[in-house]
């Protein structure tokens, strides 16, 4: 019996331990494997650019891992595929062979990978903090030489940068999300409403709203990230574009203006401006409120524009209801309303241990440019590549959203993905919390500041 | 060897034949191999490197480095870390608590009761669902607005219905119930199996004497079963533990860590912090209170002699 306990108790530990255990003996052969591969293949692919295919005739096979299955990303699965067709009229004996994962699966399984030094040879990486480890460890390989040639100017200023770690980058965004506020215009005329301006504008919208039993806002807490869009904001608009950044950076989480964003969210709390029970609610359960029109706004990034414009399975008289606004200013605050909370979402990256390293980078070259030309029409993602909307066909919404990205003062990137995982995993908890009202604004500071300071 | 193999096709069947074989050394190590490998790989070998990995600061991908006794340092002075334990002892007192309403629906269901075949195999269905559909499925009833459990408060006339699952205070107490239900089946069927082996003469000779039903329950079929709870209580103890599935799905130890449990807490450390040395210091520390647990309730219901049926 005893025996039975201790063999059940240490299954779950066992798990994570077997694929670390195994990775041990792998690395070994990835390296050994790696190396002879690799010094052939790097020099034919250097020497000649254009007959590279011709030259290279060898077929050569490139892995590759994205995060959008085809059940619930069918858009970019079908783009992903589209351009991996595209590429065998330019190299015809390369195959692409890809693996395909639901986001939070992916990001446990590149880490395993990782670990055991068998990344894929192309995969999709976040920016910043999520790069780091991948950088230090001797991971990815850097990108500069394609960012100095062929994909020159290509991209949104900055954007790039958010995949760099000791001055040269390792990631190609193919993504740039804003957080836009989207509200149901239909909710919003029947109350005599118009999008707020100001802080004080918006609070008077929630408490209509709220007074008439219609959830202000709907919120997925359990997912804590997308509270910390709130908090963002508020902390933006109160202390300017530079202070979070500013905070991270120098590891310190005292500012007033970040106090006075703490107590002002706590305050929409109060107002009920969120929807009940928001903290035990994931953020698709949030947005199903607000697709079924029980909520009159929900804040999320650029990624959900396709549900309200061009998604087929959305029907027309919901996606005509659809609007969005910025987030208001506050009045005496350093914000201006064309300051966004955003960032660079995935990028490409290419394996420093990958046998076919001169061949990825092409891949992922090309898949980016190619990415910058569809994904916006085809898929509906905005790339970080830059896009003419006096060229290309769409809904309003979409158009007047690129047009705002083409305004936009400043990014201010993501806080958790700014910080270092240990960080930026309380800094949601904390989110969380003051959300939640289980912690005073003053704490949350503090408790900031410490998280910081740890380094981690 | 070839020799001893040969016995085993030995027509003869006799076991004269096996014991022969059987006290071959060899073949005894033989046969006891592959199944020891495989426990080695798989079981004692990740335990021993989990308390070496506990011993390194490592995020999975830069290189490890050794820090010692840090992480557990570390480990005895993290508020968040204790609070994930308090709540796992909580459930496992919740869930042995609870052994005693099995054994009692069990009692009932052996008492030969109409429909008792029924009511076994419904009490068993929520062992035959996975724990993410259970966890689905309570998701819907704990829904804040839409769930069916706010509506049937609301229906009699509760306002200001909980939130189940964001309000800290409710949170872990939500959580629990999805997870007894899930297990309700299981130890009842346990029970009910120990109770249905207990002779029948036993319990008719009793009631000739003039027992009543009460006291053929606890002064006959409790103690003949008490093996059993036994058993029962260790599962119990140790599954609540180390019980993670349905409390990553359901909340992921939220809001702001309130219904964190150890697993998830090793969970969160290692593969959404990055921390894989801390989370597996975590993990070791787990498996030393599990058998700590085993070992202590081993020795609180240690009984001298043993009751048989005869």
């Amino acid at each position: 019996m005893k025996k039975k306990a201790l063999t059940a108790s240490t299954m779950l530990l066992s798990l994570s331990l077997v694929l670390a255990a195994c990775g041990g003996s792998n690395n070994n052969n990835g390296n050994n494997g790696a190396s002879p591969a690799a010094s052939p293949s790097a020099p034919a692919a250097e020497s000649s650019e254009a007959p590279a295919s011709e030259a290279s005739g060898e077929p050569i096979t490139l892995n590759m891992m994205h995060l959008w299955p085809e059940g619930s990303s069918l858009q970019q699965f079908k783009l992903v595929n589209q351009i991996i067709e595209e590429y065998k009229s330019v190299a015809p004996n390369v195959t692409i062979k890809t693996e395909v994962l639901e986001n939070e699966q992916y990001k446990d399984k590149i880490s395993v990978l990782s670990s055991s030094n068998e990344l894929p040879d192309v995969g999709l990486t976040w920016a910043a903090g999520f790069l780091e480890p991948y950088v230090k460890g001797n991971r990815f390989a850097p990108l500069d030489d394609l960012l100095q040639g062929e994909l020159k100017d290509k991209f949104v200023p900055g954007t790039p940068e958010a995949y760099s770690s000791g001055g040269k980058v390792y990631g190609l965004p193919l993504e740039l999300n804003i957080v836009p506020i989207y509200y149901n215009k239909e909710i919003f005329a029947n109350n005599n409403l118009q999008p707020p301006q100001t802080l004080d504008d918006l609070k008077n919208i929630i408490k209509t709203l709220s007074d008439k039993g219609i959830t202000p806002i709907t919120l997925g807490g359990k997912d804590a990230w997308t509270v910390s869009f709130w908090y963002m904001y508020l902390a933006e608009r109160f202390g300017g574009t530079e202070l979070l950044d500013q905070s991270v950076a120098n590891n310190t989480f005292n500012d007033p203006a970040l106090l006075e964003a703490a107590k002002a969210s706590q305050e929409l709390v109060d107002m009920n401006a969120f929807i009940k029970g928001f903290n035990g609610l994931s953020n698709d359960e949030a947005k199903a409120e607000f697709a079924s029109e029980q909520a009159a706004m929900y804040a999320m990034g650029t990624w959900e524009v396709p549900n309200y414009t061009t998604n087929p399975d959305v029907p027309q008289e919901f996606k005509d209801k659809v609007g969005f606004f910025k987030f208001p200013t506050v009045t005496g605050g350093k914000g201006g309303v064309n300051d966004w909370v955003g960032g660079p979402g995935v990028g490409l990256y290419v394996s420093e241990s990958s046998p076919h390293k001169e061949e990825a980078k092409k891949f992922v070259s090309f898949f980016v440019q190619k990415w910058g030309e569809h994904s916006v029409v085809d898929a509906g993602v905005i790339p970080a590549t830059k896009v003419d909307t006096s060229k290309i066909n769409l809904p309003p919404l979409f158009i007047e959203l690129l047009n705002e990205l083409n305004n936009a003062n400043n990014l201010t990137l993501f806080l958790d993905v700014q910080m270092k995982p240990v960080a930026a995993d309380e800094h949601k908890k904390l989110a969380q919390a003051l959300y939640g009202k289980s912690i005073s604004p003053e704490d949350f500071l503090k408790k900031h500041e410490e998280a910081l300071k740890a380094g981690k | 060897m070839a020799a001893s193999f040969s016995c085993l096709y030995d027509r003869g069947g006799n076991t004269h034949a096996m014991e022969k074989v059987m006290s071959n050394k060899g073949i005894i190590a033989l046969y006891v191999l592959p199944s020891l490998l495989l426990i080695l790989a798989v079981i004692y070998v990740p335990i021993v490197l989990t308390g070496y990995y506990g011993l390194m600061e490592w995020d999975a991908v830069s290189p490890m480095q050794y820090i010692g006794l840090d992480n557990y340092s570390r480990l005895i002075e993290d508020g968040a870390f204790w609070a994930s334990v308090r709540h796992s002892l909580v459930f496992a007192v919740m869930s042995t608590l609870s052994l005693a309403l099995y054994l009692a629906v069990a009692m009932i269901l052996s008492g030969n009761i109409r429909g008792a075949n029924l009511l076994r195999k419904v009490y068993l269905i929520p062992m035959l669902l996975s724990s993410v559909a259970i966890a689905q499925l309570w998701l819907k009833i704990y829904h804040p607005t839409t769930g069916i459990l706010n509506g049937f408060l609301e229906w009699i006339g509760i306002e200001n219905t909980p939130a189940w699952l964001s309000d800290p205070k409710v949170v872990l107490w939500a959580v629990f119930i999805p997870i007894l239900w899930q297990y309700a089946g299981f130890y009842i069927i346990i029970y009910y199996a120990a109770l249905k082996n207990i002779p029948g003469t036993l319990v008719e000779a009793a009631r000739i004497d003039g027992a009543t039903s009460v006291q053929i329950a606890l002064r006959i079929k409790l103690p003949l079963i008490f093996e059993v709870i036994k058993v029962t209580i260790v599962l119990a103890v140790v599954g609540s533990l180390k019980y993670f599935d349905l409390i990553y799905v359901m909340t992921g130890g939220g809001p702001n860590g309130a219904s964190e449990v150890m697993a998830s807490f090793m969970y969160n450390a290692a593969f959404d912090r990055k921390e894989f040395g801390y989370g597996s210091a975590v993990g070791f520390f787990l498996l030393v209170i599990c058998l700590i647990a085993t070992w202590g309730i081993r020795r609180l219901t240690a009984t001298k002699d043993t009751i048989e049926y005869s």
